[in-house]
């Protein structure tokens, strides 16, 4: 059998998700963003959604989100991803809606635009990358860097007595009555990618059915915040980003 | 209840019920605001009309004036006609968006209604925000087109202007009252209902929108971020642009008493009127002076300025601040006669003899 053998399409198993250009990411190897941009990719063109997206990019790490998924978006200021989104919702109500956060965005700038949109449960999906770092900035403490992890800006790792604890916003949002999908997952491996998959999706229908606040905290990696290999990074995730944020839906009232 | 269809109205109201008013009857799509004395009528009025039911506008009270920025920044990225209000201290958490929304060249509307500062100040009122409107107030190399209305009727009026500004350049438009023309009751004529736009209006009007339906075109993005330093430099150039041509086309004033006047008062908003008063009290004592009020405080009528300065003794600025607007009236002077100023701050607002007394001690 030659390579022209096996190049024919009905042995393809994979392609190249539609909606995902070919600009070159400018993201690190090892780290999750790639991964959860194309499986927002993939989602949006399965639900027939490409001509009724408006996705809110952040400023982070994903602040060029909007260069690689072919779809409109709309660039946030810093953490106001969700009031962004709220205008572009509740002015144009058949819209599929959604941001894409980072931690630092999402739940230190961002805090009260992410409360209070919840609490009116707008109906918006909110993708939110949780990888503990301030990426773009270089590494420095983020409202989830967990305890005695070292990083820019604490540089012989995060004391509670200084910095406060490690925030898991997504708990809080669970108990809101405007969220009607919280759920927390990862993208290391298979099987964890497609889980992150069907509950974008679920993401999505919600917002799309009216029925409130969708939140994905997708646990991350950030090789090289965190100063290791990718394959180290998604070790030192599992022993000690998913004990402290496990993994699992939160709230699930949709259905 | 059949407000749609509401014709043109004679009525008592006072300026910030006129801007709620209005801003329905121009066929706005969407208000997101936070209460603030003393503007806060404009978002009880906007509840209590309830205009979702009859044109379809979309009422919001945000969580504070960032989120209402950022709402209307996210409304206005989807080509919908979209405003905010606010006083002084909420329009400072704004600046950041308001940059934004330049730096986007997104058409929006903004509502000042001053009140005295610096910091948490006075709910009186106050023109003390003069700098931050005309200037720029946020980061940034860019400019909001800034009305200043005088009266109610000019509150209702200058909404629909300021949107009408704001879609023809795409770029943001501010309405700079202050508490008392807020406040005040007066007789104003509201416009006939206007249909909002359709979604194939705004998809003419706008090409730019991120409407969120690319159908053919190529997906639409608004951002503000361009890392490439040329790239960015080519942007302001095309800021700077429109903002030459605003300058050219948009400079609004006006003008009395000025064919014979041998001194000129310069105020705008509200206390333009009582200098109005003043100068009246002056004439009948023989003291010719006349009065410009600058309508657009940005673009500014420096040319207008300079043609008067030319032909008066002295000219009398007079402002509910510390001495804001009286830097460009002297850029337009240029030295030619003596430019003085009358303020009062901390809402203090100042009565005809107390100008005509300032313009005695600075010309006689």
């Amino acid at each position: 059998m030659n390579i022209e053998d096996i190049k024919r399409s009905e042995n393809k198993v994979y392609s190249r998700p539609e909606l995902l250009n070919d600009s070159p990411m400018h993201y690190c190897p090892g780290c999750s963003h790639g991964v959860v941009h194309k499986l927002v990719a993939e989602v949006i063109k399965e639900m027939g959604q490409e001509d009724n997206s408006i996705g809110i990019a952040p400023v982070g790490c994903a602040v060029f989100a909007y260069k690689y998924i072919d779809i409109d978006w709309i660039e946030a200021a810093h953490g106001r991803a969700p009031a962004v989104a709220t205008g572009a919702k509740r002015l144009s109500p058949d819209r599929l809606v959604f941001t894409y956060q980072g931690d630092g965005d999402l739940a230190a700038i961002g805090t009260a635009e992410t409360i209070h949109a919840a609490n009116r449960g707008e109906n918006i999906a909110i993708i939110f990358i949780n990888n503990a770092i301030y990426g773009m900035t270089g590494g420095q403490m983020a409202p989830t860097t967990l305890e005695g992890q070292k990083t820019a800006t604490t540089p012989y790792g995060r004391r509670v007595d200084l910095n406060g604890y490690p925030l898991k916003i997504s708990d809080l949002l669970a108990r809101l009555e405007g969220t009607c999908y919280v759920t927390r997952q990862t993208v290391h491996n298979p099987a964890s990618v497609r889980k992150t998959k069907a509950a974008i999706r679920r993401a999505f229908e919600n917002s799309l059915k009216g029925r409130g606040t969708s939140v994905v905290e997708v646990v991350s990696t950030c090789s090289s915040g965190w100063k290791m290999t990718p394959e180290k990074a998604n070790e030192w995730m599992v022993e000690n980003m998913v004990p402290f944020y496990p993994l699992g839906d939160l709230k699930n009232t949709a259905e | 209840m059949n407000r749609y269809f509401m014709k043109e109205e004679v009525t008592l109201m006072k300026g910030n019920e006129a801007i709620a008013h209005a801003a329905v009857r121009y066929g706005v799509d969407g208000y997101f605001g936070y209460p603030i004395t003393p503007q806060s009528e404009v978002l009880e009025t906007l509840e209590a009309l309830m205009p979702w039911e009859t044109t379809g506008m979309v009422v919001l009270q945000a969580e504070s004036e960032i989120a209402s920025i950022n709402m209307v920044y996210g409304g206005a990225s989807t080509g919908k006609a979209v405003m905010t209000s606010s006083s002084s201290p909420g329009i400072s958490l704004m600046l950041e968006g308001m940059s934004y929304i330049a730096a986007s060249e997104l058409p929006a509307l903004v509502v000042n209604v001053m009140r005295g500062g610096p910091g948490l100040g006075t709910i009186h009122p106050s023109q003390s925000d003069y700098f931050q409107a005309t200037k720029g107030g946020g980061h940034g190399d860019y400019h909001f087109i800034v009305l200043a209305p005088s009266t109610v009727q000019e509150m209702a009026d200058f909404v629909g202007l300021g949107f009408d500004l704001a879609f023809k350049y795409r770029t943001p438009a501010l309405l700079l009252a202050d508490g008392i023309v807020g406040q005040m009751m007066e007789k104003v004529v509201l416009p006939p209902q206007r249909p909002r736009r359709t979604a194939e209006e705004i998809r003419a009007m706008c090409p730019w929108a991120a409407d969120g339906s690319p159908r053919g075109r190529r997906p639409n993005v608004v951002t503000s971020l361009e890392l490439d330093s040329a790239v960015m430099e080519k942007n302001n150039e095309r800021f700077q642009r429109t903002y030459r041509l605003i300058e050219e086309n948009e400079v609004r004033f006006d003008e009395r008493l000025t064919e014979d006047c041998d001194y000129l008062i310069f105020a705008f908003g509200s206390i333009a009127r009582i200098c109005l008063k003043a100068i009246e009290d002056a004439r009948s004592e023989g003291v010719r002076i006349g009065l410009l009020r600058p309508i657009t405080l940005w673009p500014f009528p420096y040319d207008r300025v300079k043609e008067l300065s030319q032909k008066v003794k002295g000219i009398l600025v007079v402002e509910l601040n510390a001495g804001q607007m009286i830097e460009d009236v002297r850029l337009a002077v240029e030295g030619r006669v003596p430019v003085c100023h009358f303020g009062r701050m901390g809402g203090i607002v100042p009565n005809p003899g107390e100008i005509l007394e300032a313009f005695n001690k600075s010309f006689k």
